[in-house]
Parts: structure tokens; C-alpha cells; sequence
């Protein structure tokens, strides 16, 4: 069974812009494959949530220590 | 750790401002990527800043240059997996996504919802979800997946095909070919 979606690699893994792929490439392809990357992409687009404001404390101090 | 296994390179303090920075813009990739590997938010964006903690331990073993974002979701699916093998009734199985599948199938006429999507993707294996994902969303090639994933090309290749024949199967029926290939590996 071949869907549209076996193009969508690309040969070099060469990061695009943002990495993640459109939400609507084709439209011969099945509409699961579209909400594969409409599901991907609603969490891309979320803000950073308040949890990761110690994470990102740490990498700004540069902490070497891992907890 | 199968990604933290590198050459250890020498780092600049300038190589480490740009690690910092591309660790950070790489954020919310790990975080779409490891909610729908494991379809729990709290338990994704810890699984992310796990995998942020371990990937800054070891920049010295990244070779600057080289896929950033490649390499952490290698961290992260390792580090996802062996969770999973450890606890894998509660975190994969959620009776309610597969309740909700149920329903789904008896009735082909409404869109396709979200929450549709990610109980599908639940019910695929763990390999065969990752590789859906690294190729069909985050949009690697099939040589990152499969170095991300620790596999052959080869084997990226018939799990991602696999993952395709199942969510198809699950989500789209209507469009299914008559003669299928039988679940396999």
C-alpha cells in the first residue's frame, strides 16, 4: 500500500524550516496522515509551559550537575 | 545511551552558546514528538526535560554541526522506551483511547478528530509509532529515523509501511485496498 507520504523524507534529513511537516501536503493522500501532523503540530505550536522554567534556569546557568 | 555514544569533540564556549540555543529551539519538537509517542502530557514533558538534562550532560559528545534535533530524540526515545518497558501496561494501554476507537469505527461519517488520531496511534507498537512519526510528522528522512531508532533503513522502512497499513486500516476503511497485507511484524 503506497501513500503519498513515502516522499515525504527527503534524502539529506536536512532540518526544515522548524522541522515539521504542513499540515496539508496532498490531496490524494488519507486523511489519517493529515491528522498525524495536525496532532504533531498543535503541541509544536504550544508555548513552553511554566514546568520547564527550572529546566531552562538551569541551561541558562549552565549546571553541570544533572538534577 | 546508543546517541551519547560520539567521539568526544572539543567544545568552544561559543559551540556551547549554540548547543544551549539549538537545545532550546528543539524544545518544542521533543515535546510533540514524545506527546504522541506516549499520549500523556504530563508524562511527555517530563520524558522532554529528562531528555534536555541528559543531552546537556553529554554535549560534549555531540559533534557541533551534526543533526541536533536528530540526536536528542534519539535520547528521548531510549530513554521513552525504557520506561515503557518498565511500566508498560499503565502507560500505554488507556481503556478510555481505546473506548473511544470503538466508537469511532462504528461511525465513519464525522471527521477526523484529534483524540481519534492519537488512540490510533496508542495501538500501534512502540516501533511502529515512532517510525509513523519520525517520518510522517517530525519529518526526518528514512537514514535519521532509522539512526534515531537504532535500525536498519531497511527495517524503518517496513515499520513505517506497517504503521501506514494499520492507521489506514483503523482511521480510513473506506479507503482500504482490497487485497491487504496480513499485521506481520
Amino acid at each position: 500500500m503506497e501513500f503519498a507520504l513515502s516522499h515525504l523524507g527527503g534524502k539529506d534529513g536536512r532540518d526544515r524550516k522548524l522541522g515539521a511537516l504542513p499540515a496539508r501536503r496532498r490531496t490524494s493522500e488519507p486523511g489519517w496522515a493529515q491528522g498525524l501532523r495536525k496532532l504533531y503540530n498543535s503541541v509544536l505550536d504550544e508555548p513552553i509551559p511554566d514546568s520547564f522554567d527550572d529546566l531552562l534556569k538551569k541551561l541558562d546557568r549552565g549546571d553541570d550537575e544533572s538534577r | 545511551m546508543k546517541a551519547a555514544e560520539q567521539t568526544v569533540v572539543a567544545h568552544s564556549a561559543d559551540d556551547e552558546v549554540a548547543f544551549r540555543r539549538e537545545l532550546l529551539s528543539t524544545l518544542p519538537h521533543l515535546r510533540a514528538f514524545a506527546r504522541a509517542l506516549c499520549g500523556r502530557p504530563d508524562f511527555a514533558d517530563d520524558l522532554v526535560q529528562e531528555t534536555a538534562i541528559r543531552a546537556w550532560s553529554a554535549r560534549a559528545r555531540f559533534a557541533p554541526g551534526t543533526n541536533l534535533r536528530a540526536w536528542t530524540f534519539a535520547i528521548l526515545r531510549n530513554h521513552y522506551l525504557d520506561q515503557w518497558r518498565r511500566e508498560r501496561r499503565q502507560v500505554d494501554y488507556d481503556p478510555d483511547a481505546a473506548e473511544r476507537l470503538l466508537v469511532m469505527e462504528a461511525d465513519q461519517e464525522g471527521p477526523l478528530h484529534l483524540s481519534d488520531m492519537e488512540a490510533a496511534l496508542l495501538k500501534l507498537s512502540p516501533e511502529r509509532r515512532e517510525a509513523i512519526l519520525l517520518i510522517g510528522a517530525a519529518g526526518f528522512s528514512y537514514e535519521d529515523a532509522a539512526q534515531i531508532s537504532g535500525c536498519a533503513t531497511g527495517t524503518m522502512k517496513s515499520r513505517v509501511a506497517r504503521a501506514r497499513a494499520e492507521l489506514a486500516r483503523m482511521l480510513d476503511p473506506q479507503d482500504e485496498a482490497p487485497a491487504r497485507d496480513g499485521p506481520g511484524q
